[in-house]
């Protein structure tokens, strides 16, 4: 640094010149390995598209290719046409993650304070997490009265797990100390939920959530393939049934981009709700 | 105004262990006094201070502050650990407002604790997460947190014990100086008999297994001590003798010297050494 400010002094362009390359390399570091990924995928999809297309039996899906995808998917952005079933979906999920939060951390706090309450829910927990939320579809068609409300059934129970079992293991692992210091300090419940327990659990709640996110995601498509006649899962359904393979090829490039903001907003999340100090 | 503690009679028993674990403890502290707690570890110090803090329940007795019995914790009586134990989440201010919050106190909140944190040094670090203090300066965080609430007592287990020496003897006198410009009754563990001889009215020596008081020690020396006087050093002497001393079969305690190491019976029966104690007390409050 010292260094660099004396040369700065004499040379006036190298002043401009020593930033803008210095960026220029942090951007550089930056972006290559990822840049490398998309590359690669880019040219998995286009050998797969190339494959396709000189297969006898496959050639009819040829528009699944990179070329006839991306052409379909600026097509849905410029008319406008993509933003309904997003829309749609988001909803579905909003809900769906919110009842979720709302039942998975009151109860993720009481498993992991409860040792007791730990032990009893374990079996029947682990049992109904292992079904798959799908298997409730019938179920659900029968108890809600609408198909979104189905749907967001459906997400809310396959999302409720992570966020449940990442809470109580933030609980547990909260430093006794800080209990009795609050108490010692005469902290009432709330108190202790308040100032204490939530922001210590926070960074593991978060965490909770984004896994949560990334099933919910994975339920909201296959669960709107049934009954309902909007949302992204809807689309890629009604694609295929008109034989529009570019478009539903375009349709997953759109869930695969929301759901990878999805899951960079939680990492945000998680980051800012750490206590820990940077660096 | 510092609180008056008894200890009635208690004996504790864990749950599981066949041996008490203290046994008919009886101890006075006259309302700001400074009360060492020494002994080997395990004897059950912490136990004890746990009770006089309300964290824990005595199986048989029971500790009154005031005259009331101790049934919760309180703000009124605070309790210090080895490990400042701060929320990491929350800034120097926050950590030591917290005591006022609870207690629903946020108006003069500001004033006070921009008081307390200069009596502990720590005025430029207000603002700053605590995290990126020191050992030292997280327990003077500690400490101004402990203040806040204006406790009558202070309970201190092994506050210094993980901190340099510079620091640790810097501290001693400070929470000394605290506790005696408040009046605030003081009652620390601690295996360090320089800490207690230089922070202590009193010393109570426990012997463990089961954990009773065996001995006492009254530290006649005025404030601020100069740890290098004659007094200061025999009085360390005859304390780590008598220290010692519960390592091996206890001494008759009718050989040693009456009139400063005498059983909690003797010291119950003999007026004298009841007025010792008071009329050291008397005499480091003049000074
Ligand atoms: N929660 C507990 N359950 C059962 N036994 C306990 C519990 N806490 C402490 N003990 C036992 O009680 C005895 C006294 O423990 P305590 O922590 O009070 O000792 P101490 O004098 O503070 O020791 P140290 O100087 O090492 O801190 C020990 O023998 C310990 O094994
Ligand atoms: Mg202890």
């Amino acid at each position: 640094m010292n260094r660099e400010a004396t040369l700065n002094e004499p040379n006036p362009a190298l002043a401009l010149l020593l930033p803008l390359l210095r960026f220029g390399d942090q951007v550089r570091r930056r972006v290559q390995y990822p840049a490398l990924g998309i590359a690669g995928l880019f040219a998995l999809w286009y050998w797969g598209g190339w494959a396709i297309a000189n297969n006898e039996d496959t050639m009819a899906f040829a528009s699944f290719a990179p070329g006839p995808t991306l052409a379909a998917f600026w097509d849905l952005v410029v008319s406008g046409n993509v933003w309904k079933p997003i829309e749609s979906s988001l909803y579905r999920v909003g809900w769906g993650l919110f009842y979720a939060i709302a039942i998975g951390v009151p109860m993720g706090v009481m498993i992991g304070y409860f040792l007791t309450l730990k032990q009893v829910t374990h079996v029947p927990f682990q049992f109904l997490r292992m079904i798959s939320p799908l298997a409730w579809m019938p179920i659900a068609v029968l108890a809600f009265a609408t198909w979104d409300g189905a749907i967001i059934f459906l997400i809310a129970i396959a999302a409720v797990w992570p966020i449940t079992y990442a809470t109580a293991h933030g609980v547990q692992r909260i430093d006794p100390m800080w209990l009795k210091v609050g108490s010692n300090l005469g902290a009432n419940p709330f108190h202790t939920l308040r100032y204490i327990v939530m922001p210590a659990i926070a960074q593991d709640v978060f965490a909770g959530i984004r896994l949560a996110v990334g099933v919910a995601w994975i339920v909201l498509v296959p669960a709107e393939y049934l009954g309902v006649t909007s949302g992204l899962g809807y689309a890629i359904n009604d694609a295929r049934d008109t034989l529009e393979y570019d478009k539903l090829a375009a349709f997953v490039l759109v869930i695969g981009i929301i759901g990878y903001m999805l899951d960079a907003i939680c990492v945000r999340l998680i980051k800012r709700s750490s206590y820990h100090a940077e660096g | 105004m510092g609180a008056a503690i008894s200890i009635d009679c208690i004996t504790h028993h864990y749950p599981g262990q066949e041996q008490p674990t203290l046994r008919d403890i009886r101890v006075n502290v006259s309302p700001g006094e400074t009360v060492a707690l020494i002994g080997q570890s395990g004897c059950g110090k912490s136990t004890l201070l746990h009770m006089l803090a309300g964290l824990l329940l005595p199986s048989e007795g029971c500790v009154r502050i005031n005259g009331h019995q101790v049934i919760k914790p309180s703000p009124r009586w605070n309790m210090m650990f080895q490990k400042p134990s701060l929320y990491p989440w929350m800034t120097v201010r926050k950590n030591a407002s917290l005591g006022l919050i609870f207690q629903g106190r946020k108006k003069a909140m500001q004033g006070r604790i921009d008081e307390l944190l200069e009596t502990v040094g720590l005025t430029d670090k207000a603002e700053v997460n605590v995290q990126s203090l020191s050992g030292g300066q997280q327990q003077r965080v500690a400490l101004a947190r402990s203040l806040a609430t204006d406790p009558e007592l202070l309970l201190l287990d092994e506050p210094f014990s993980a901190l340099d020496a510079f620091t640790r003897v810097a501290l001693q006198d400070e929470v000394t100086r605290l506790a005696r410009a408040r009046g605030i009754s003081v009652v620390f563990v601690t295996h360090d008999i320089e800490e207690a001889v230089a922070m202590a009215d009193r010393v109570l020596v426990m012997g463990s297994n089961p954990g009773t008081i065996t001995a006492e020690l009254c530290v006649d020396i005025d404030h601020p001590r100069d740890r290098n006087s004659q007094a200061f050093v025999d009085l360390k002497a005859e304390l780590m003798g008598h220290f010692g001393a519960t390592r091996t079969p206890p001494a008759d305690p009718q050989q040693t010297d009456e009139s400063r190491i005498t059983t909690p019976e003797a010291a119950a029966q003999s007026p004298t050494a009841k007025a010792v104690a008071g009329e050291s007390r008397k005499r480091a409050r003049a000074a």
